[in-house]
């Protein structure tokens, strides 16, 4: 109702003819409600009379990455939001918990854009099951994208070093199966032993807001040797 | 070089080598429905609107007279019909603020998804349309569009500095999936399907 309106607008959302907004607006509200369309859809011409009206068309980097091989098509983005409804992740998560302005999978990929320090570790918090790819009404391979982020952002270095440590070594052990194994055995035995100043401490953020849970009293390797062992 | 400059030397720059040409995009018009007025009912039931249906005989208006009667004050920018409140006597879109019930007249409707197009030229202070607590809209059967496709192709969209589609009345599910009516806007819309008046042609 003020007389001024100051439209701020990303450069992705301009469309070629306005006979196209018809694609986008069904696709929107199909893709976010499941609805034919939106309660209101406005649309602004120029000022009411005796008011102003200035529309903002922002860059912010995106220009850049339209030139991004890998990345650009997730500037295809209408912001329906069905990424984030499907997403488990996200589900359990909420928006808030991404510390960013675009949240959910979508954001895992946009975050590190605009500020790949910042958000190094977004691509990292996804399971890749391609849900959000398999919902995404404009065909942005998101999980795709995201295990790309993953790659680009460790060759850059943007990963923090306690994280880079832990890859390494869990890619030492991986690769060794009888390692691996013994490895399980010895963790299950000594999160049952120690005692709960050394597993909840400063070292394991895993510990800080929650209960590690129980071990198991047998590995699941060892109960398949016993149950199944043998016959295949 | 100004910022417009450069933004665009940038994207000339970037742009994806990809040979894509503009695409041609349907109507998507096959197989309309028997009757407009009828899928356009469905549509806006589904969407939480009303249908007011219109009587046989004798005074059209009835329906909206009757939704009418123990309101406070009445705004209406239709000729059909009188209110109590003069819309051009309106100094400020803030002092609609009380108004208990507002009737326009749609530039058209979208059968489609129960749409109704509502421009600056139908509700001359637009704020009208989100104020008041109910809003009743008038809707010659003529001036239904099969799909939002044909929609986007009338003059309304070239002519107009506003226009909004309102399908039924204000709707959030943000909060814990639960919907409600009315938070942001009006309470309830109805929709009596009444020609226009000889001599109140189109805008």
């Amino acid at each position: 109702m003020p007389k001024l309106h100051i439209a701020s607008i990303g450069i992705e959302k301009i469309i070629p003819r306005l006979e196209h907004l018809a694609v986008f607006v069904r696709l929107l509200s199909r893709s976010a409600l499941g609805s034919p369309v939106t309660q209101y859809t406005s649309h602004f011409r120029g000022p009411r009379s005796g008011g102003e009206m200035h529309i903002v068309l922002v860059d912010n980097g995106r220009s850049e990455q339209l030139g991004l091989e890998e990345f650009w098509t997730s500037l295809k983005c209408i912001r329906c939001g069905a990424c984030m409804n499907t997403c488990p992740v996200y589900r359990r998560s909420g928006g808030l918990s991404y510390g960013a302005t675009y949240s959910g999978p979508i954001g895992l990929i946009i975050d590190p854009t605009f500020n790949q320090r910042k958000y190094s570790n977004l691509p990292f918090a996804s399971t890749l099951n391609g849900s959000c790819t398999n919902v995404c009404p404009v065909k942005i391979n998101i999980h795709e994208q995201i295990y790309a982020w993953r790659r680009v952002l460790v060759e850059r270095h943007e990963t923090p070093l306690a994280k880079r440590a832990a890859m390494k070594a869990a890619g030492e052990l991986l690769s060794r199966p009888a390692a691996y194994r013994a490895a399980i055995v010895a963790a299950d035995v000594a999160l049952a032993h120690l005692p709960r100043f050394v597993i909840y401490n400063g070292l394991n953020a895993w510990g800080r807001h929650r209960e590690v849970p129980h071990p198991p009293k047998q590995t699941f390797h060892s109960w398949y040797h016993a149950n199944r062992g043998g016959k295949q | 070089m100004s910022s417009r400059d450069e933004i665009l030397a940038s994207v000339r720059k970037n742009l994806p080598r990809v040979d894509r040409p503009l695409p041609d995009v349907p109507l998507f018009d096959d197989g309309p429905p028997a009757s407009l007025l009828s899928a356009f009912k469905d549509s806006l039931q589904q969407m939480g609107g009303v249908f007011l249906d219109p009587p046989a005989s004798g005074d059209m208006l009835t329906p909206v007279r009757a939704k009418i009667a123990d309101a406070k004050i009445v705004c209406s920018t239709a000729p059909e019909i009188a209110g109590n409140r003069d819309v051009a006597g309106v100094r400020k879109p803030q002092d609609l603020a009380d108004v208990d019930f507002a009737i326009v007249r749609a530039s058209f409707a979208v059968a489609q998804t129960g749409s109704v197009l509502l421009s600056d030229a139908d509700l001359h202070v637009n704020a009208v349309a989100y104020l008041a607590q109910h809003l009743i809209v008038l809707l010659d059967p003529a001036d239904i569009v099969v799909n939002l496709h044909h929609a986007y192709g009338r003059p309304e969209f070239r002519d107009r500095r506003y226009a909004s589609f309102h399908t039924g009345p204000s709707a959030t599910a943000d909060i814990e999936g639960v919907l409600i009516h009315g938070a942001q806007g009006v309470r309830s819309l109805s929709v009596l399907p009444i020609a226009r008046a000889a001599g109140n042609p189109t805008h």
